[in-house]
């Protein structure tokens, strides 16, 4: 980093205040290791320990017996596989309809210039005014039974995938991005006699690839952390995900195999986190900074 | 600007065009956003018994405020919001200025603060609820050597809310923490030298230079925050069962749950949504106008 800080390189420089910045640096790494890792090792070593060393007083750090086969048995009892095969099942889709559907959308509202298209983007973007969780009862009710369709979605991914799409923050995003694409550019596209959906295909994703990383991670994560949603609609065992199924089968297992079974749900995303980490963490901060 | 080939079915091949594009999501917020929405208003004016619906007037408002846990309910919401503003609002804010006084492991650091955000809620919460067990819960055993009095933590009625606020703010305070550290990178460090020469230490820069530059994206994030928090519900369900001892941790949109779930009164639960929407709308409408000038 090039711009200083608070603290000035002088002050830095002496003696001093090398010494105070190190031992500032040293306690908070340490300390900021224990309180985020630690759970996490608590988390999967806790998961190894038999069922009377779970609750021993005090705790031990480093397990007497290693019994792996809690991971097995929390595995096979509260079926992880199905409740994981579930939850990237919704969110992939949830994640398909949101690009798709919103892209589209916010590429119409930006350069097609549609009839009412300023009064359709301000309702969409009123929406973002009502808390989310007053809405939760009437669109519950909704899902039990669709206007016009007469259908139920109860049960169904289709109660995740459709409300997911009605992101006004995502159309937002995008439509801010797209408005930021030169008119020359789509106008040199229209003379050579691309079809707007083939200039958005060629011209505008291709460049849009940032903002479309950011809409995805939103999507994908917004599926993978929702639980009073998926509670409501997808209330079949054999329908719910990650959250919710290891929320209804927690009181019935024991604690060691409860833990272990917590440790196996945060591994997929920890592994994505760190292996995405950077498009991440600045795809938030863009996100919500401008949002 | 090109003129379309067709003399007369240009425009309205266009419009179609635009349309057919908008179309799907259109549909998506009128069945999953708008209707639910006008629905949320008449269900709070509606009545049904025996499989007939009527037109209640104000009686599930009234009904709703002579309930004794809706007042039990905003007072926990607020204490709930009063606290994850002292802890939510200002733990981020202070880890980002440490982290960014560091010219080393700042992107070790930002990975661990972000971390429990990745991590499916319900795991960290299950796990916290370890932690708080009186018995053999970590929290405890800390506690112990530090020679401070063992808490019942979610079991007490005095530290049931505040054991909630721990958790959530350890789940949820990376996303803050990694925003005020991108506005942090963005103040002229002159504006420091220029403190500097007037005399100033570190906590007159800090409030001074640090905390005015950051002004709108410390207001933004403090009614997100409250917008937030004011929904809270995954939190509490999942670590007290939603009421917690003696109602302690029950929060409006419990309550709303409860009325439509578990009290099959939905009418009930219009309302009190209702009341919660006018409320938080103030909040929004200051939100959206901040962040349209931020955007300008």
């Amino acid at each position: 980093m090039s711009t200083r800080t608070l603290i000035s390189p002088a002050t830095l420089g002496r003696t001093r205040g090398k010494v105070v910045y190190w031992s500032v640096f040293s306690l908070v790494t340490v300390v900021f290791t224990l309180v985020f890792v630690g759970p996490l090792y608590w988390m999967a070593v806790n998961g190894l320990k038999s069922t009377d060393e779970f609750t021993r007083i005090p705790p031990t750090l480093v397990p007497h017996g290693v019994h792996t086969d809690n991971y097995t048995h929390a595995w096979k009892v509260m079926d992880l596989a199905r409740l994981l095969r579930n939850t990237l099942w919704y969110a992939f889709g949830a994640l398909v309809f949101q690009l798709v559907l919103d892209v589209a959308a916010a590429y119409s509202l930006s350069k097609l210039r549609p009839l009412f298209g300023k009064a359709i983007l301000a309702m969409m973007l009123a929406t973002l005014m009502i808390p989310a969780a007053v809405l939760v009862v009437p669109q519950y009710l909704t899902v039990l039974d669709v206007p016009v369709f007469r259908r139920n979605l109860l049960n169904t991914p289709w109660a995740i995938w459709l409300p997911s799409v009605t992101n006004a923050f995502n159309i937002f995003l995008l439509k801010r991005f797209f408005d930021s694409i030169p008119r020359e550019l789509l106008d040199a596209a229209a003379i050579d006699g691309a079809s707007p959906l083939r200039t958005l295909r060629s011209v505008v994703l291709p460049i849009s690839r940032p903002i479309l990383g950011v809409v995805s991670i939103f999507a994908v994560v917004g599926v993978w952390k929702d639980f009073l949603w998926p509670m409501l609609t997808l209330p079949d065992p054999s329908k719910q995900t990650l959250n919710v199924g290891i929320y209804s089968l927690a009181q019935g297992v024991p604690e060691n195999w409860l833990t272990a079974a917590l440790a196996m749900a945060c591994l997929p995303t920890l592994l994505i986190f760190l292996v995405f980490q950077r498009n991440i963490m600045s795809g938030l901060t863009a996100g919500g900074l401008k949002g | 600007m090109t003129k379309p080939a067709g003399p007369v079915s240009g425009p309205l091949r266009r419009q179609l065009t635009a349309h057919g594009f908008l179309i799907g999501a259109v549909l998506c917020f009128a069945f999953f956003s708008w209707y639910p929405m006008a629905r949320e208003f008449v269900l709070a004016f509606q009545k049904t018994k025996d499989g007939r619906t009527t037109w209640a007037g104000w009686s599930n408002l009234s009904y709703v405020f002579h309930d004794p846990a809706f007042w039990q309910a905003w007072r926990n919401t607020l204490l709930f919001t009063g606290l994850a503003l002292v802890l939510g609002f200002a733990v981020p804010f202070l880890v980002a200025v440490l982290l960014n006084e560091f010219r080393h492991g700042q992107g070790y650091l930002r990975l661990l603060v972000y971390l429990p955000v990745m991590l499916p809620p319900v795991a960290s919460v299950l796990l916290f609820k370890y932690f708080y067990d009186p018995g053999y819960g970590l929290f405890n055993r800390i506690l112990e050597l530090v020679h401070l009095p063992a808490q019942q933590w979610l079991q007490s009625t005095d530290t049931a809310m505040i054991s909630v606020v721990i958790a959530a703010t350890w789940m949820n305070m990376g996303g803050a923490t990694l925003i005020y550290l991108a506005a942090l990178q963005g103040i002229p460090g002159e504006l420091y030298e220029a403190a500097e020469l007037d005399g100033a230490g570190l906590l007159r820069k800090i409030w001074h230079v640090t905390i005015p530059q950051m002004r709108l994206i410390l207001s933004l994030m403090f009614l997100m925050q409250i917008i937030a928090t004011m929904q809270v519900f995954t939190e509490p369900f999942l670590l007290t069962n939603g009421a917690g001892p003696e109602g302690s941790t029950t929060t409006v949109v419990y309550l709303i749950y409860q009325y439509a779930f578990n009290f099959n009164n939905y009418g009930g639960a219009a309302a009190l949504g209702l009341c919660l929407l006018v409320l938080l709308a103030g909040f929004s409408a200051v939100y959206v106008r901040l962040s349209r000038d931020s955007a300008d």
